[in-house]
This record gives structure tokens, sequence and C-alpha cells, in this order.
């Protein structure tokens, strides 16, 4: 757990950075800091691996003082992934990725071996360990960054802006390989962005900054959509936060009907089109119980007939939610 | 004029007092001393510097100053102060070398990328580590570059040692003016040269071979 406690950063010159911000960030979750630019959260970041000292206050992983720790030390047992990866040029990716073992002082050998086990695991095959950062696209890059970080196995990350130097596409292809490292490796992250809708799908938690430094709210997603502390809060998280909340309820919960007649499937009961007046029109898609209600709503509006089609594991139909019963479901869920 | 002096086979013979072997040695002995004692004062300077950030005008001024200060002039005030030897000339000759050496070096520090130092002291590298793990490595091929084009100097310029005295390649020209052999200072004028050359080339190599791949970008 990462603990800020009353933490101030005035810098020389007069401007506050952080003002006052208490909080908590739990044990093997991702926080996400956001705000607008201005807002103090890389400063607040870096006061966790004093990068940035605080003017008063204090920090705390797991409960100990980090001033009381020496700066070096304290930092090898910290992840760090920062905007553009910051490899180091002059050597190959894998001696990037052994950086910090090699600190920690493990031998060359033992450091390139784990480090190409990490290579692997971001997803880079074997042969980019002997390339330098220059030969490696900024998606490669970062996914080298984020290896070099994990490669002495800290309980603690820190991520400045990881993934807002690559384009969408690789974006969102990080953050879904992200997701997964994060679900089977558990770490305490503290992440920064200015991007609310990458706090919104990365975080387990998101904590919201506003201009001079001062904690806005601090909760996890769905709260910061369903019940904005305020209208900052509520103006930067965006006008259709109402549609974006959906995303994190499961369509497990929404009642389905069973199918109708015009509903045309295959031998095996898989949807294939709707039996319209005007011919037969394509189904479009379908949603499974592991999806979420923004799913079924994208499909009921898509639906030529305004109804999405629930399939098992099977692919075969197994209910189905007219667009009128959603409706219903809700208003319902709101009250 | 005429290459009489080079090509006469008595002139290479290097158990001859004054052949071009010979003169060649006292030549590059100090041109290696000047630079050795001008990399070992520039070198921690520039880096400091260029790592801290503080006293920078050091370094811009240094450039400036060095280039207006005329070597032969500083030699003789040396030698009015100190007498005849060898330490005027590599007193004259380091403070040649300095400047290049100090702004080339401040000049890699800075512009290298912030970002990996930045890195590499999240990561947990002591300011040492830093120093000579990262920000030397990366700023190195600028960092050779000033220390190559102080080689050149020194190499052309080290010929004032002969004014005072001493040896080196320098000889050919001052003796040569003084008895209007004109095929001996043309011979010493084309032994400096060639030599400038093949120093260049070495410590080209040399850089092909200190600076990564990563960085010099020839993968």
């Amino acid at each position: 757990m990462i603990t800020f406690e009353d933490v101030v950063k005035i810098y020389p010159g007069g401007g506050t950075a952080v003002d006052h911000l208490s909080m908590e960030l739990p044990t093997g979750k991702m926080t996400v800091l956001v705000g607008p630019s201005g807002c103090g959260k890389t400063t607040s970041l870096r006061m966790i691996n004093r990068m940035v000292e605080p003017t008063s206050g204090r920090v705390l992983i797991d409960g100990q003082d980090v001033s009381g720790q020496d700066e070096a030390l304290l930092r090898r047992g910290i992840g760090y992934v920062i905007q553009h990866a910051g490899l180091f040029p002059h050597r190959t990716v894998l001696d990037n990725v052994a950086t910090v073992p090699m600190l920690l002082g493990r031998t060359r050998r033992q450091a390139r071996a784990a480090s190409l086990e990490l290579l692997e695991r971001v997803g880079l095959p074997a042969e980019f360990a002997k390339r330098y950062p220059a030969q490696l696209s900024g998606g490669q890059q970062q996914r080298v960054g984020v290896a070099r970080a994990l490669a002495a196995d800290p309980p603690v990350m820190l991520m400045d802006e990881p993934f807002s130097a690559v384009d969408p596409v690789v974006r969102s292809q990080l953050h879904a390989e992200f997701l997964r490292l994060q679900q089977d490796l558990g770490k305490t992250i503290a992440m920064v962005t200015h991007d609310i809708d990458e706090a919104i799908k990365l975080g387990d938690y998101v904590a919201i900054l506003r201009q001079g430094g001062v904690l806005a709210q601090f909760g996890t997603p769905q709260e910061l959509l369903d019940h904005p502390a305020d209208d900052f809060v509520a103006s930067f998280v965006g006008r259709d936060r109402g549609l974006r909340s959906l995303s994190f309820d499961a369509a497990a919960s929404v009642p389905v009907s069973p199918p109708g007649d015009d509903l045309v499937t295959d031998e095996a009961g898989r949807p294939v089109a709707w039996r319209t007046p005007s011919g037969e029109r394509p189904i479009g898609g379908t949603f499974t119980k592991d999806d979420s209600l923004r799913v079924i709503t994208d499909l009921a509006i898509m639906s030529p007939v305004g109804i999405a089609v629930r399939v098992g594991a099977d692919g075969v139909c197994d209910g189905i939610v007219r667009h009128h019963d959603l409706v219903d479901y809700l208003i319902a869920r709101r009250s | 004029m005429n290459l009489s002096y080079l090509l006469d086979p008595a002139h290479w013979d290097p158990s001859v007092s004054g052949s071009f072997p010979q003169l060649l040695l006292s030549h590059l002995w100090y041109v290696f001393l000047a630079l050795l004692i001008g990399t070992v004062i520039a070198l921690p300077i520039g880096l400091y510097i260029g790592h801290t950030g503080k006293g920078s005008f050091i370094a811009i001024n240094a450039g400036n100053a060095g280039r207006s200060l005329p070597t032969l002039g500083l030699l003789m005030l040396m030698v009015t102060l100190l007498g005849l030897g060898l330490l005027p000339v590599l007193i004259a000759l380091t403070v040649l070398v300095v400047p290049p050496i100090l702004t080339s070096t401040y000049a890699g520090m800075r512009t290298l990328d912030r970002r990996v130092v930045d890195a590499a002291k999240g990561m947990g590298m002591r300011p040492w580590q830093v120093l000579t793990r990262v920000e030397l490595p990366m700023a190195l091929p600028v960092l050779m570059g000033g220390f190559r084009s102080a080689a050149l100097q020194v190499v052309a310029t080290a010929t004032v040692a002969a004014a005072v005295g001493l040896g080196g390649l320098g000889r050919l020209l001052i003796d040569g003016l003084a008895v209007n052999d004109y095929s001996r200072v043309l011979a010493g004028a084309i032994v400096v040269a060639v030599l400038a050359v093949v120093l260049d080339l070495f410590l080209a190599l040399v850089q092909r071979w200190v600076v990564s791949p990563g960085v010099s970008g020839r993968f």
C-alpha cells in the first residue's frame, strides 16, 4: 500500500504543485492519477520514489516512510516506466532489461536469462534481445520499458504516461496486454495519465486531481462515473459518462427472453440472420454473459430489429434482449 | 622546390639523429602528452559542468578564449617565465587542447536525452553510475569529435616546439628555413600533413570501437 499523508509540494518560486494530498493506493491494485496539466499528478508520482521531495507531509510504502530510505536502494525496489520508455540507446534491449538486476548485484548471466524470459512475457520474440532501442518501433520500445521495470520483480511500479507516445491502435493493444500481465502479477501500481478514458479503462481506482494539486475525487471508475463529487469531476469524466458507466455492469444480470421465429439459426442453433418483412438481414453481432451492459446497448442500437442476441460459450443462442426490455432494465438499475 | 629531402633514404634511417623516424617519435610524444594532460584537465570539468549544469559559461567561453590565444606567443611568454625545456611547450599545447575537449564534453552532456537520464536515476543508479554508465556512453560521439579536432590542431601546432630548441617535425621547418633548404621545409610540411590524416583515421577507428552501435546508428 502506498500512502500519501497530507503531502504538500511547493516549488521554489512559489508554485504549489501538490496541495495537502492524502490518499491510499491499495496493495496489488492499479491506481491511476489523472487530471489536466498542472494538476501535480506527475509530481505526486515522483514523490513515491523520491525523484521529488515533498515540502511537507509523508509518503509511505507499506507503512515505511520513503524519506528515511536510501534513494538508490529505494528506487531499485520500485519499477519505473516513463513516457517514450527512456531506454538506454547504447545498450541492447536485453541489457536494458537487465539493468536493475545488475544493479542489485546479480551476475550478468543470471540477469540476462531472467530478462530474456521477461521479453517473451511482454510479447517480444527473443530475436529482439540483441537489437538496440533505435531499431524498435515506439510500441516495441514501450514493451521493453515495461519489461525493464519488471525485471527485478518489484512489488510496486510507477508508470508516468507509459502509453501516450504510441498510436491509438498500438495503445489499445498494449492496454489489453498490460491488463492481462497485471492480472497475473498483481503489482501495486501507480500510473499517471492525462487521458480519462485510459484511466477508466485501466484503473482499479482513479484519483482525479485538479489544477493546483488538489485531489478532486478518489474512487473506482464506476463510482466516478455514477457519482462524480462535483462539477469539475463530472465535466472531466466527460459528457457520455452515463453510457460509459455501462461498461462496468455485467451483461449476466440482464434478463433475457426466449428467441422468437424471426431469428434465423443454422443447424447447430447459432444465430445467423433476422427475418424481416424486407427479407433477411445480417445478425450484426452477439454477446455473452461475460460482456458488459455497454455491449448489449450497442448491439440493441445497431440491430435492424432492435434486439441483442446472447450466445453461450458454444456460440448457440440462449436468449435475446429486446430494446424496450433493456430500457426498462436501465431505468430500474438507476433506482 | 623538390622532394629530394623527403625521398633521401638517409633521412629515413632511425639510427640517424634528426631523421624522420626520430623527429616523428618526439613529435608524437609532445602530441600524446598534450592530449593526455588536456584530457585529464578538460574531461572531468566538462563532465561536471554537463552533469550538474553549473558553470556552463566556463565551457562556452573556454572555446572562444582558446581559439583567440596565439600558441606561439603563449609559448614565448612561458619560456620567458619558466626558461627553456619541455614544460613551457606542454603548457602552450595543453592550452590549445583544453577548449575543444571541454566544449565538446559539455555539449555532448547537454544534448543527450534527459528523459533517459531521468530513467537511469529512477531505476536506482547512483550519480556516479548515471554518469559513467549512461551519460558518458551517450555523449561519446560528440566528445570524440572534440577530441579528434583537438588532436588535429595539436599535431599541426606541436611544430612550435622546435622554435624553442626542442625536437619534433618542426625542426624540419625551422632548420630548413634557417638555411634556405626549401626541400627540407616541404618534407616537414608533408610529413606533418600525412601524420594528421593518419592520426585522424586512427581516432575514427577508435571512435567506431568505443561508441555503441545503438548510439552511432551503425547496427
